[in-house]
């Protein structure tokens, strides 16, 4: 699809995210350029600030930077699960075109996160209910959207496991009893379920051994092609930023420091910690 | 008992303060104003300890006047020990006229059951429950249960009751079947068998829940939407007695209690008692009406 300024899917504007009392100049004594997210006045953290970015319909997004430095808490505050100081989320999807998602009822971002959203945690204790089946999970999903037919949950789920490769004999098994990329893989049936125009993914392959790494981008990977979901894919590592996306924010201390096409930033890094951060991988 | 004269005398009407009883009475309004919305009271002491029916004990106390005819029930026995002590608490404390029939009776206070016998406009039934909350079994935290609720969000009972059929084959809930009230709050019926669930629905009766141990109120007004909560293809249905029938008046369309004998012999009888004298008196009680029993009239 062709991208110009006009047919974006999210548009996110200003968002900051500062945890504590902060004063008028947190923002301002915070930031790559003192490397420091801590107002020096008020002890306040900047978790992020000042946010912007579109992202495009069919388009992965990749958002890296080292620990700590705001990538989840952005992808948390777009899924609603944090709280966010300030900003505005314009997601272009009926009837939330010209609304600012972030200040809807809590009943609303429900909604929209229920039938437009997905999400991937890194643990996937976040995103499933370790007490119900790994159908049950997926049925969660579904029913939160509106179906309410077993015979067709069944059936969907058993198709979504069977995408992403997890037996569908272990349907009616709890995830407790799989492997950790097993998880991951029903967290991904899970998010994809109700086939949201957007998915999150946050640090999706840490702590997985890397044959199951390599599996679950592979999977990711075909997904989206299948699918044609945006992505924005949160990560520390460049060589899933470099397999996933086609563009990517580079974070540090709360601020975007570079954007740009994916290539163009692994290969021509401009920003220092960029070239700090391509060079110590490459 | 009370041993001192000048306080036996000095207790009010329907033993509750005046001020207490209109806090009960306010949160009822609210209660029936929002169907299935539990609504927190004071949940005062009462001279029996609280989760031995004290919810339906301040819901009836707050609403009995003189001229009121109180039944009271326990597991649709008029005769067990519970039922037997609040009906002479209640009298004692009221002087009201109380009945075993269900028919006359204006206020009917029970545990675990709704009368076999059909209810009418005049009549207000009182539950004792013991756990208002619907979805403790998904979530034990009550602050998140109260903001699923304000949510609607429900998909977390769904899952449980796919969850039941799907390791059972049914959904495996007797007592206390969730239902959704007036398309809005999932509510628990306290716990009833699923045969009386049905007789929720579009009730004549004003049906009042009292949790005393958990301090919650909750109404279903006359003539409200209740629906137990199923699956486009797995259904709701109430229980099956099929190939059984009361011993004493051979009635098959009626929730059955199980008998042991000391010879080991088996038999079952109607649950409801006051229903299970009129049968047996032979006066035509009429029973609820509702689609599952039609369907077994049809099947039989």
């Amino acid at each position: 699809m062709k991208h110009n300024s006009e047919n974006w899917l999210l548009k996110v504007e200003g968002l900051t995210k500062i945890y504590g009392t902060a004063n008028a100049n947190s923002i301002a004594k915070t930031g790559p350029e003192l490397d420091t997210n801590i107002c020096p006045e008020t002890g306040s953290i900047v978790a992020c600030a000042d946010i912007n970015f579109e992202l495009y319909p069919g388009e992965v997004l990749g958002i890296v930077g080292e620990s700590g430095s705001g990538k989840s808490t952005i992808v948390k505050m777009l899924y609603f699960d944090l709280e966010q100081t300030s900003g505005t989320v314009l997601f272009n999807k009926a009837p939330y075109v010209g609304k600012n998602i972030l200040e809807q009822t809590s009943r609303t971002k429900r909604q929209i996160r229920n039938h437009l959203m997905g999400m991937v945690y890194q643990n996937p204790r976040d995103g499933l209910n370790f007490k119900f089946t790994s159908g049950g999970n997926i049925a969660e999903k579904l029913i939160m959207a509106g179906n309410y037919h077993v015979g067709n949950i069944r059936e969907k789920a058993t198709d979504l496991l069977h995408k992403t490769e997890v037996p569908t004999l272990r349907l009616d098994d709890l995830p407790a009893h799989f492997s950790g990329g097993m998880q991951q893989r029903v967290q991904i049936s899970k998010a994809i379920s109700n086939q949201p125009p957007l998915l999150f993914l946050d640090e999706v392959t840490t702590g997985l051994d890397v044959s199951v790494q390599a599996k679950v981008l592979d999977l990711i990977r075909v997904l989206q092609q299948e699918l044609g979901v945006a992505m924005i894919v949160v990560s520390h590592d460049l060589s899933v930023i470099r397999m996933l996306t086609d563009r990517t924010l580079v974070m540090k201390n709360g601020r975007i420091v570079e954007k740009g096409l994916t290539d163009q930033i692994l290969q021509d890094p401009q920003h220092p910690y960029t070239q700090l951060l391509v060079s110590s991988i490459l | 008992m009370i041993e001192d004269k000048k306080y036996e005398t000095q207790y009010r009407f329907a033993f509750i303060d005046e001020a207490t009883k209109k806090e009960i009475r306010r949160k009822l309004l609210k209660a029936i104003a929002v169907p299935g919305y539990q609504v927190p009271y004071s949940s005062p002491e009462m001279p029996i300890a609280r989760g031995w029916g004290t919810g339906g004990l301040h819901v009836t106390l707050a609403i009995i006047g003189p001229t009121d005819i109180f039944k009271i029930i326990d597991q649709g026995s008029d005769a067990s020990v519970n039922a037997c002590n609040l009906r002479n608490f209640v009298q004692t404390m009221t002087g009201v006229e109380t009945t075993l029939d269900t028919q006359k009776a204006t206020i009917i206070q029970t545990r675990h059951r709704i009368t076999e016998e059909a209810l009418s406009t005049h009549q207000i039934f009182v539950y004792q429950v013991p756990q208002p909350e619907p979805l403790r079994s998904v979530e034990r935290y009550e602050n998140k249960t109260r903001q699923m609720h304000a949510e609607a969000d429900y998909a977390k009972m769904w899952v449980s009751l796919y969850e039941q059929y799907v390791r059972h084959g049914d959904i495996m809930m007797g007592a206390g079947y969730p239902v959704k009230v007036n398309g809005r709050y999932i509510m628990a019926p306290s716990p009833i068998p699923k045969w009386d669930v049905p007789n929720l629905n579009n009730s004549k009766a004003i049906h009042l829940f009292g949790a005393g141990r958990e301090k919650r109120l909750y109404a279903v007004p006359p003539f409200t939407k209740v629906e137990p909560l199923e699956f486009e293809d797995i259904k709701f249905h109430i229980e099956d007695f099929k190939g059984t029938a009361c011993f004493r008046t051979g009635n098959t369309k009626a929730f059955l209690d199980e008998l042991y004998y000391d010879d080991g012999s088996k038999h079952f009888v109607i649950n409801d008692s006051n229903y299970l004298d009129k049968l047996v008196q032979k006066e035509n009680p009429i029973q609820h009406n509702n689609h599952y029993l039609n369907q077994l009239d049809n099947e039989a």
